[in-house]
Order: C-alpha cells, then sequence, then structure tokens
C-alpha cells in the first residue's frame, strides 16, 4: 500500500519536473522578463494598464516576456510577498504600483540588491525603493487642461464655475491654483470664474451644490468639477434641471461613470490619465533600464515609444519622475472605445 | 503523537505502539516529502531560489502566522478553537502604533501593545471558562470586537515612519548573516512550545482535554486553569505577531492580517492537528508551515494569479480536514 502510493508520487513528481523544466532560462543579454505589479487583481483600471504593458513589450521585441501580478486584495503584504518570489525568480525588471509607499522599500531594495531594476507608476514607493516613478499626472498640466477644455466647450466667453471635493483635499486645491494661473492668461479676458463650491465628494451634496449654482448664477454657462463624484452629480442636476444645451461640464472623471453625459453633449469633453498609456511607459521605461540604455539620472531623455521623447525630472516628494504626459481627453468621438475599460 | 506521550489519561493513544512501522507510518513522513516535492520543483523553476539570501527572506513571509499557529495547534488539540487571533494581531499592532504616534517611547508602546494583546486573549479565556460558553462562539464575537476597536482607534488611516531599531526587529537580521531575527524567534518558540507539549505533564493534558474533557476533569486536570492559560497566551502571541508584522512592512492598518486567519487555521490542521481535538504534534505544524509557505511561493514562482492560489489553499485545508482521518487509515493498513 505505502509502496504503491511512494511510487504514484514519484511519477506525478517527475511529470512536474518535466512540466516545469523547460521554463528555466539563462540570465544574459536578452530576451528580458519584466514584472509588473498591480494594487490588486481584476481591477479594471490595472487591467487597461496591463494591455500597455503587454503593447510596450510587443513593439521593443526581442521577445521579452511580461509578467503581470497583484494580490487577490490590495494589500502591501502580498506586493511583499509577490516582489520577494520575483527576486528568487529573477526577473530582469519590476514596475510596481504601490499599495503602500513606504512598506515596500525594503523588499524593493532587496530586489535592486540582487540586480534588479525597479521602477513605479501610478503610485509611487518612496525614499530610496524605486530608480524611477512614471507620474501620470503633473500637477500643472492637470489643472491647465480643465480650463482649456472649458474655454473650448465655451468658444472662451461666458460665466462658469468650479464645484471641486472640499476646501482641504491637496490635490483638488493644487489643480484648482493651476486652473486660476491659466485663467489669468489673456485669451480668457471674456471668461468670468463665478464661484468655487465644495460637494465633498458626496453625490448629493454634490448635487444640491450645483443646483444652488443654477440658481444663483443664471448667465452660468459651465461648471468645471475636477473629481469624477462632482462631475457625474453635476450631470444629472443639469439634466434635472432642463438645462441641456444651456449649462456644459467638464473636469476629471471616469469614462465608465461620464460615458452617458458625454455621449447627450452635456459634458462635450473631459480628461483623465490613460491606464493604457502608463502601462505601456511603465514598461517600457522599466525596460530600457534593465538594458542599460538609460541609467536612470535626472537629465536623461529618451524615446518611449509611440508616446515619442521624455526627460528623467526631479521632483521634491516624488523622487525621479518621468512625466506619462497630457491627461487624455475623452470625447464624443472616443468615448465608446473607453465606457468600458475603466 | 502517541511517541512521546506516555502516561495517558484516556487511554485513546494506546492503540499506537512505539514501533518502527508506525513511526513511518507518521502524517510528518507526508508533510515531509511534499516539502521535499515542492522544493524541488521551487529549485527547477527559479534560478536564484536555492541562494541561501532567497531562501531565509522568504520565510519573512510566513513567520507571523507560523508564531500564532504555534500556540494554536495548544488550542485546537484540547478540542478549542480561537478565531480571534488575526483580528487580536490588528487590534494590538494598531494600539502599539497609535501609542507611538502620540509620542510615547517605541518600545513603551511595543510593551503596551503586548498587554493589550494579553488582556483580548485574557478576556477570551475568561468569558469561555467562566461563563462557560464554547470559544466558538466567544472568539467569533471577540473576532469582530477586536477588529472593530482596531478600526474605531485607526479609522481609515494609517501610521508609519516607525524608528529604525522598531523596524529591525522585522526586517532585520542576525548580525551579518542572511538569518532573519523573525526566523530566530520562531525557532525558539517552537522548540519551547515542543518541548512542553510533547515532554511535559502539561503537554500531557492538552491531549487528555481533548480527547475527554470531563474525563480529565475528573481525573484531576486543571482543564479551566489550563484553557484560560491558552487563550491568554494566545493573545499574547498574537500580538508579538502584529508588532512583528508592522515592523516588517513598516505600516500599520487596521485592516493588517485580515486573510491570516484562514492560513493559519490550515496550517495546524494540515499538520494534522485534529479538529476535533485530541490529536497532533508540533513538529507537524512546523512542517505543514513551510509546506504552504513553499507551496505560496512556488505559484508566485510560476506566476499563477492570487485567485488560483487561494482555490490550492482552499483545498489544501479540505485536506487538512480529512488527515485525521487518513492517518488513522493508513496508520490501520501498515
Amino acid at each position: 500500500m505505502k509502496r504503491k502510493a511512494l511510487l504514484w508520487l514519484s511519477l506525478v513528481t517527475m511529470l512536474m519536473f518535466s512540466a516545469f523544466g523547460g521554463s528555466v532560462c539563462a540570465k544574459g543579454e536578452g530576451p528580458f522578463t519584466i514584472a509588473v505589479v498591480v494594487k490588486s487583481e481584476g481591477n479594471p483600471f490595472f487591467e487597461a494598464a496591463g494591455v500597455g504593458c503587454r503593447e510596450a513589450l510587443e513593439e521593443l521585441g526581442a521577445g521579452d516576456e511580461l509578467v503581470f501580478l497583484g494580490p487577490e486584495v490590495p494589500t502591501v503584504e502580498g506586493q511583499i510577498e509577490i516582489v520577494s518570489a520575483l527576486v528568487a525568480q529573477g526577473v530582469d525588471g519590476i514596475s510596481i504600483s504601490a499599495n503602500e509607499p513606504n512598506a515596500l522599500v525594503p523588499a524593493c531594495q532587496r530586489a535592486e540588491k540582487a540586480g534588479i531594476a525597479v521602477t513605479s507608476f501610478d503610485s509611487f514607493v518612496s525614499a530610496d525603493g524605486s530608480q524611477l516613478f512614471v507620474n501620470q499626472a503633473d500637477m500643472e498640466q492637470v489643472g491647465r487642461i480643465q480650463i482649456q477644455m472649458m474655454a473650448e466647450i465655451l468658444d472662451y466667453k461666458g460665466q462658469f464655475a468650479i464645484l471641486s471635493a472640499g476646501p482641504t483635499m491637496a490635490n483638488q486645491n493644487t489643480w484648482i491654483a493651476w486652473m486660476l494661473e491659466e485663467l489669468a492668461k489673456p485669451e480668457y479676458a471674456d471668461m468670468e470664474l463665478a464661484a468655487i463650491v465644495y460637494g465633498m465628494d458626496e453625490r448629493e451634496k454634490s448635487y444640491s451644490e450645483a443646483m444652488g449654482l443654477f440658481r444663483s448664477y443664471p448667465d452660468l454657462r459651465g461648471i468645471v468639477s475636477p473629481t469624477t463624484v462632482g462631475m457625474a452629480a453635476v450631470g444629472r442636476a443639469i439634466k434635472d434641471a432642463g438645462l441641456d444645451g444651456k449649462v456644459f461640464l467638464t473636469g476629471l472623471g471616469l469614462p465608465s461613470e461620464m460615458a452617458a453625459y458625454i455621449r447627450e453633449g452635456i459634458c462635450p469633453r473631459m480628461a483623465l490619465w490613460n491606464p493604457i498609456d502608463l502601462g505601456y511607459m511603465a514598461t517600457w521605461v522599466t525596460r530600457l533600464l534593465v538594458s542599460g540604455e538609460i541609467k536612470g539620472e535626472v537629465g536623461e531623455t529618451f524615446n518611449v515609444g509611440r508616446m515619442g521623447e521624455r526627460e528623467i525630472v526631479m521632483d521634491p516628494v516624488l523622487g525621479k519622475v518621468v512625466l506619462l504626459g497630457p491627461p487624455f481627453v475623452f470625447n464624443q468621438e472616443n468615448i465608446d472605445d473607453w465606457a468600458d475599460v475603466y | 503523537m502517541g511517541i512521546t506521550s506516555s502516561g495517558n489519561v484516556s487511554g485513546i493513544q494506546e492503540r499506537r505502539r512505539l514501533s518502527v512501522q508506525a513511526f513511518f507510518a507518521r502524517w510528518e513522513w507526508v508533510l515531509f516529502l511534499l516539502i521535499a516535492i515542492v522544493f524541488t520543483i521551487n529549485a527547477n523553476i527559479a534560478p536564484y531560489f536555492l541562494k541561501p539570501s532567497v531562501l531565509f527572506d522568504m520565510t519573512f513571509n510566513f513567520m507571523e502566522k507560523g508564531l500564532i499557529a504555534l500556540v494554536l495547534t495548544f488550542i485546537i488539540i484540547t478540542g478549542q478553537i480561537d478565531i480571534s487571533v488575526a483580528s487580536n494581531m490588528a487590534m494590538s499592532a494598531v494600539i502599539t502604533s497609535i501609542l507611538y504616534q502620540m509620542g510615547v517611547n517605541i518600545w513603551f508602546s511595543v510593551l503596551l501593545g503586548l498587554l493589550a494583546g494579553t488582556v483580548g486573549g485574557f478576556f477570551n479565556g475568561f468569558i469561555i471558562t467562566k461563563v462557560n460558553i464554547h470559544s466558538m462562539v466567544v472568539t467569533l464575537a471577540t473576532q469582530s470586537l477586536f477588529r472593530g476597536i482596531a478600526y474605531v482607534l485607526l479609522g481609515d488611516r494609517a501610521v508609519t515612519g516607525f524608528p529604525v531599531e522598531f523596524m529591525n526587529l522585522g526586517q532585520g537580521y542576525v548580525g551579518d548573516s542572511p538569518v532573519p531575527l523573525q526566523l530566530v524567534v520562531f525557532v525558539i518558540l517552537a522548540v519551547v512550545c515542543g518541548l512542553v507539549l510533547h515532554g511535559t505533564k502539561y503537554g500531557r493534558y492538552m491531549y487528555a482535554i481533548g480527547n475527554n474533557e470531563t474525563a480529565a476533569r475528573f481525573s484531576g486536570v486543571p482543564v479551566d486553569r489550563l484553557k484560560m492559560v491558552l487563550f491568554t497566551l494566545a493573545g499574547l502571541v498574537s500580538a508579538m505577531a502584529g508588532i512583528l508584522f508592522i515592523s516588517r512592512v513598516g505600516v500599520c492598518r487596521p485592516d493588517l492580517g485580515e486573510a491570516f486567519l484562514f492560513e493559519i487555521v490550515t496550517i495546524v490542521l494540515l499538520g494534522g492537528v485534529s479538529i476535533y481535538g485530541g490529536e497532533g504534534s508540533i513538529i507537524g505544524v512546523v512542517l505543514s508551515l513551510f509546506l504552504i509557505g513553499l507551496t505560496r511561493y512556488g505559484m508566485i514562482l510560476v506566476n499563477i494569479r492570487a485567485p488560483v492560489i487561494n482555490i490550492v489553499i482552499g483545498s489544501m485545508l479540505i485536506i487538512a480536514v480529512l488527515v485525521p482521518k487518513l492517518t488513522h487509515f493508513v496508520a490501520r493498513e501498515s
């Protein structure tokens, strides 16, 4: 009985060996294995990023392999476990979207000590944890583009308002500061900012703030909302108040949530960073570090495939940064391609 | 199991004799063989797996679970269960980090965190023995209670920025060697647990309680006092695990270790500890810890995605519940 069991076990072992034996490859010139570690499995934003990762490696050719992993739930300990396994696997590069900036530093440093190029994207790894951060959103660009979109929609004249999240929210406040900067330019002389109100990122509060704006400013022609919760609430308010075609909406929104309003023309255009491009660029940059084509020094410039030329710059908070570029603008022509993506 | 525990109270273990045959029929050998298989597979698929530094670093991923599994082994052998351990981990860790954030010295915060976990464990033991409610019900309640405290104290914030000396606890190595401090803590605790369970009368009491609590009580075994001690120890060790955890990852959040309980119970049961009580060994649990750790690691090595890994570990839990029946079967066959 026991001897039979042993026989079976050894047979299974042999089968496993023959199945896995082929995947061992020696490290050297390449092809390389690039690992992308995301916040969690099944998040549509990262599924879209994964599409970009594959595109980048296909374009770079050379038969590189992509390893795309994330923990089942977005925990940092799950990511630590994955990174340590990637070190044992001997991958050549790791690009990670960190669930927590500090906790991943020791694991990432161990990877770097093993000769692996480590970058972060979307959410950065702090201090010396990663060599480069692929930053999806430059505060200045994101702020300025919202005024530019509003101006294009209103043909550079008329009264508009800003409906933000909360008065203490750092991201939104920085964007608004850049919006005001942009608005000071002479081409916006005929545009007037009527008010800045706060919906606290709550649907009901945002909705009633929007309704309040319609009452207080009868000549109001547009609302900019730098938060997707605010955007969706304003969209509904415009519809409910029967103001479609009179008041227009723009800002930063999720295509899946805003698709209906974009198709109806209530929100002719809005912006957000593109996850596919983000994955594409993170993978591309990591691959360049792995092959030694870039060193990861401040001031280095290089080509990122279809995205064009980029430069490594220093950010006081984020460290060495490569910028994704201007946010992606969604409109009636392209919204159908994105509504189901994220 | 039957080998070192002489002086049976209930007589149930006399069935197994100290013979060569019985020795090799033990579940531990199956675990050992499985570890050898998984180990060779891992070594075959990952070029750097056999590097000592990689092997030692791998243990970081499951030492906290191992610490708790050791004490949970005692509890399950007595026929009890503690499902509040992972929540207690979070509560103690949150208390430690909040105190530190308030400006308390880090080591004093650690001490108070350990105390909080111990009190939580004592609370479990007290309700179970004095109010005489089954541990399943009590610890199910305290599981929510402890987790709730963690959430109330920390909300959706995270505490980070611990001092380097503290971080060394969970991330550090022994001198210049590649041996993690955590592993040393675990080995010491495992040896102590093994000696107590297999070499002292208290260990024999555990099996006696698990086999027949009423009989043990009438034979003069201080059942309630032992249970109280066990649950209190479980609290202390959970707090230790929680503090090692935040020291390792350098950040404390109230949801930490939310998926731990499932894996800890799997480790204990797959180690040959019977869910019905009265059976099991520390060696088996240690082997099972490494088996599950190596299996998880191996699956990540071949880039198997997270949901599939959970299916595999889940299947191992089912196998683990069948283990006591299997061991009896194997023992009888040989």
